[in-house]
């Protein structure tokens, strides 16, 4: 291990700043991403399967 | 082989193979990212001239890998699509666009911020970091482009075309440093020659690499599914994959 605290591990040898921002956008961006995907899969699904209910209900009232 | 791509390219067929394949990509990403970042930022010993601010290395270099990497997938898929007429491979180089940019973004900042307690500055108009700038501009272009159309397929041959056309500056990213070298250092990870670094610094870099692309097929995989439910979904197949079989649907969401 390179470090012998956790404070010692969080201060980065002074370089906390610049370890830590570019880590933190980088986590940022790929959480974000991850998440974008998910919402886009459950809405798309919902959306066809929405549709697919009206088409039925639409197709119940006329028989 | 020509059996294979026409399989390949049907929307039904990429559905269910690639709902097999992405579980255990994630699961690679999942597990390489987190090795290689603990391994990077507490067991990695400290750079003796950069200090712990070379831990910067662990998410600049893949992410400045994957940006290259995406802008050639998108090429290669925008060709295949050109020629073949393949729609799986124009979808795969729409769902791709957004992660290059991210990727792009992620490689810009991180050499930003790392440049300040390094080169004492955070931006130069280096040869690497201009390029590496176009490359973002590039893919907004590329993103922009296929919004800007109103029928799909005039915008899909339009964003092939400019990420066939883009992709010229791929060599001239890789080569910038040899060519011009004001700022930025040459390469220090390479596939074909040995490692400059020592083992335990180098290895995690690798691992953070492997854990990136895995990172990159796993999404692509994923939201190519997306696209295919988007383009398709007045299609049969789908309104039955997705209707008659709601509870393995619901299974998989809630994974």
């Amino acid at each position: 291990m390179a470090f012998t605290s956790f404070t010692e591990f969080l201060a980065m040898g002074g370089h906390a700043p610049y370890v830590w921002s570019a880590w933190g956008v980088t986590a940022l961006l790929l959480v974000a991403t991850v998440w974008h995907a998910r919402v886009e899969q459950r809405q798309l699904l919902n959306g066809i399967k929405r549709r697919a209910r009206r088409a039925n209900s639409l197709r119940g009232n006329a028989q | 082989m020509w059996a294979f791509i026409h399989k390949l390219g049907s929307p039904k067929w990429f559905y269910g193979i690639s709902a097999k394949l992405q579980p255990w990509f994630w699961a690679a990403a999942a597990l390489l990212l987190l090795v290689g970042s603990l391994w990077g930022l507490v067991f990695a010993p400290a750079d003796y001239q950069q200090g712990n601010s070379f831990r910067i290395i662990y998410v600049h270099v893949p992410a400045a890998f994957l940006a290259q990497s995406i802008f050639i997938s998108m090429a290669v898929s925008g060709l295949v699509f050109m020629v073949w007429k393949i729609k799986v491979a124009d979808m795969a180089a729409a769902v791709m666009a957004p992660l290059g940019a991210a990727m792009t973004i992620v490689a810009l900042f991180s050499g930003a911020v790392w440049g300040v307690p390094t080169w004492g500055t955070w931006w130069m108009w280096d040869a690497r970091l201009t390029s590496m700038l176009i490359l973002l501009f590039l893919y907004l272009g590329v993103i922009a482009l296929r919004g800007a159309f109103s029928s799909r397929d005039s915008a899909s041959r339009a964003a092939s075309v400019l990420a066939m056309v883009g992709v010229i500056n791929i060599p001239i990213i890789k080569y910038s440093v040899d060519w011009w070298y004001t700022l930025h250092q040459p390469a220090s990870f390479t596939l074909t020659s040995r490692p400059t670094m020592p083992t335990e610094m180098w290895l995690p870099l690798v691992i953070m690499v492997l854990g990136f692309y895995s990172f990159f097929i796993a999404l692509t995989l994923m939201r190519t599914r997306s696209e295919i439910l988007r383009r398709e979904a007045s299609k049969r197949w789908v309104q039955d994959l997705v209707n008659g079989q709601t509870v393995h649907v619901q299974a998989e969401e809630t994974r």
